[in-house]
């Protein structure tokens, strides 16, 4: 199976392309955020240099968020594009799943976490179980104090990555065994979301694929408040 | 042997449509799917970038799928892909860019990257063809100018709003006079019912630029509300609306006699989301009539909104030219066509 990773939810850029397992190229660009200039090109370089065409890809996999909400809809919609037109399966993985597959010990508890600013994280804890990230604590948006006392449960080490140290002292008093990633694997990387997704199940319904945001827009989520019976149907119509 | 026709896929996502069309030989539509958020943002009273951004991602795929599929084309067929790199919402015309590159990528064709404002003036396109010199007032909630165009292909910008764009304005009264958003349409019927009693300010009318402003018309329109609502006064909200609407088309109207009398040019086009204004329109039909040598075109009522066949009409300009994009093709959010040198003066 040839797949092509994407994971445009942060900073980084990465690109990948994936036979049966194996990793055949991949760029990971942090020195600059320009998701939507350098996106494509990545994609067009690495598909010459492995020599593949479009229709030969069978999967697309997608870092489907959390995460920067114009990132994300960078590869979401050129992923979901792809997909659309070209009949290809399409999967997407959390962002914050993809990050925790940088921790290969098997039996590890990892919390992946972006700040989202203001003692904010997106965050999840995963078991790294059989090599995959299994979710014990859902991807959330939350705050670092109560994503903290969440997981302060466990007596166990925590590898805690990504953003992870922005919040030393939070981590720090909340948990007895805090280990912080190292650079590398703080770094999320499209080779291993390429892994993740080829032993994911695909999307049925790649038309209505959209980032996971995990977060309402601040307009919505006022409105809603205001209107806790109104029902949020269909809001965008075919004229 | 019969000449090959020309199809451009063309997609539109500045704002609060999502829009993707077939265009043939840049003049016949053959499907132009729009979707429309004006539900959503009416709960918010206005455009909210964000939510805007969200909604094109939801549809976008579903709306090229349709277009192609109420065209009857294949990829096979097309020719080109095009869609509006700017200006507008930047989150917004990402998602547009985004598909577009993806597909033109993917199936081996061209990518046009098209100036939304041309996409509005070339609306007109479905019309007649545009013969050059022209010029074009565009008037829409974004954006209010006049754009001078030599020829095919070049556009000048000799005058634009310094504040405002007057579809902004008929919004922010239309929030005053409890008219829901969009204001526009119900503003304009209503006008029809009442009188100029209010004789609001026209500004800039009597500068020798060709540059517009509105929001001092805004605020002496607010004030006479607020004011009359302070002393109990209730004011006839046909003559508010009547005031309004002869202070905006006034200075639309003379802005582009004084530009003609300066550029004399063969069309006038008026385009754009507040061209289907019909105050505005039977204005300027008035005033043409003392330019006898300029034909006025008026967009066609459904193509005044944003939408996917406007771009398409542009590209083929752009495809003709030879104006393509590439991969790294980026949203520009402040994208604006040039200034005409002599604009100033
Ligand atoms: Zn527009």
């Amino acid at each position: 199976m040839k797949v092509l990773a994407i994971e445009t939810s942060n900073r980084p850029l990465s690109v990948a392309i994936l036979e049966d397992h194996h990793i055949l190229a991949e760029t990971t660009l942090t020195a600059r955020r320009k998701h939507a200039q350098d996106l494509l090109p990545e994609i067009e370089r690495l598909m010459d240099l492995v020599g593949f065409t479009p229709d030969q890809i069978d999967r697309v996999v997608v870092a489907s968020g959390p995460g920067s909400y114009t990132g994300l809809r960078i590869g979401a919609t050129t992923a979901k594009t792809w997909a659309a037109t070209m009949n290809t399966e399409l999967v997407g993985i959390s962002s914050l799943a993809n990050l925790a597959g940088n921790v290969t010990l098997e039996g590890a508890l990892v919390a992946p976490m972006f700040d989202a600013r203001n003692q904010n994280v997106f965050a999840g804890l995963y078991r790294i179980h059989n090599g995959i990230p299994v979710p014990e604590v859902e991807d959330a948006h939350t705050a670092i104090a109560d994503f903290a006392q969440l997981a302060a449960a466990y007596n166990e080490p925590i590898y805690a990555i990504g953003d992870a140290e922005n919040f030393k002292t939070e981590l720090e008093a909340a948990w007895s065994q805090v280990v912080f990633g190292t650079p590398a694997v703080n770094l999320p990387r499209a080779g291993v979301l390429g892994l993740l997704g080829t032993q994911g199940t695909p999307i049925t319904d790649v038309d209505n694929f959209v980032p996971r945001y995990l977060r309402l827009t601040q307009a919505e989520a006022e409105w809603r408040e205001k209107h806790p019976e109104e029902e949020t149907g269909t809001y965008v119509e075919k004229i | 042997m019969l000449e090959k026709r020309n199809l451009i896929l063309s997609f539109e996502s500045s704002c609060d449509e999502t829009s993707v069309a077939v265009i043939e030989n840049g003049d016949t539509i053959l499907s132009n799917v729009v979707a429309t958020q004006i539900k959503s943002h009416q709960r918010f009273g206005g455009v909210v970038p964000e939510v805007a951004s969200r909604h094109h991602i939801e549809v976008v795929t579903r709306c090229f799928e349709a277009a192609l599929a109420e065209a009857n084309v294949t990829y096979d067929d097309l020719d080109a892909v095009a869609v509006t790199y700017g200006p507008g919402l930047v989150g917004a015309l990402l998602v547009g860019v985004s598909a577009a590159k993806t597909l033109a990528y993917v199936h081996h064709l061209p990518l046009i990257p098209v100036n939304h404002m041309m996409g509005h003036i070339y609306a007109a396109r479905f019309v007649q063809p545009i013969e050059f010199p022209a010029m074009a007032l565009l008037v829409s909630g974004g954006h209010t100018e006049l754009v001078y165009m030599p020829a095919e292909n070049q556009f000048e910008i000799i005058g634009e709003t310094r504040d405002d764009a007057a579809g902004e304005a008929y919004d922010k009264i239309g929030r005053v006079m409890g008219i829901s958003y969009p204001a526009g349409g119900p503003v304009d019927q209503l006008a029809h019912t009442g009188q100029d009693t209010f004789h609001f300010p026209r500004a800039m009318d009597n500068e020798a630029n060709f540059d517009f402003s509105f929001s001092g018309l805004k605020s002496a329109f607010i004030n006479t509300v607020h004011h009359a609502d302070q002393i109990g006064e209730s004011l006839n909200q046909a003559d508010l609306a009547a005031s309004f609407q002869a202070a905006v088309v006034d200075v639309l109207v003379d802005k582009t006699s004084r530009a003609l009398k300066k550029y004399p040019v063969k069309q006038l086009i008026l385009a754009g989301g507040v061209a289907a204004n019909r105050g505005l329109r039977d204005r300027l039909t008035q005033m043409m009539a003392q330019f006898q040598s300029t034909d006025l075109v008026l967009a066609p009522l459904k193509l005044c909104g944003d939408n996917g066949a406007m771009i398409g009409a542009a590209g083929y300009v752009r495809y003709q030219h030879g104006d393509f994009g590439d991969a790294s093709l980026n949203a520009e959010p402040s994208l604006e066509f040039n200034w005409a040198e002599d604009a100033a003066e």
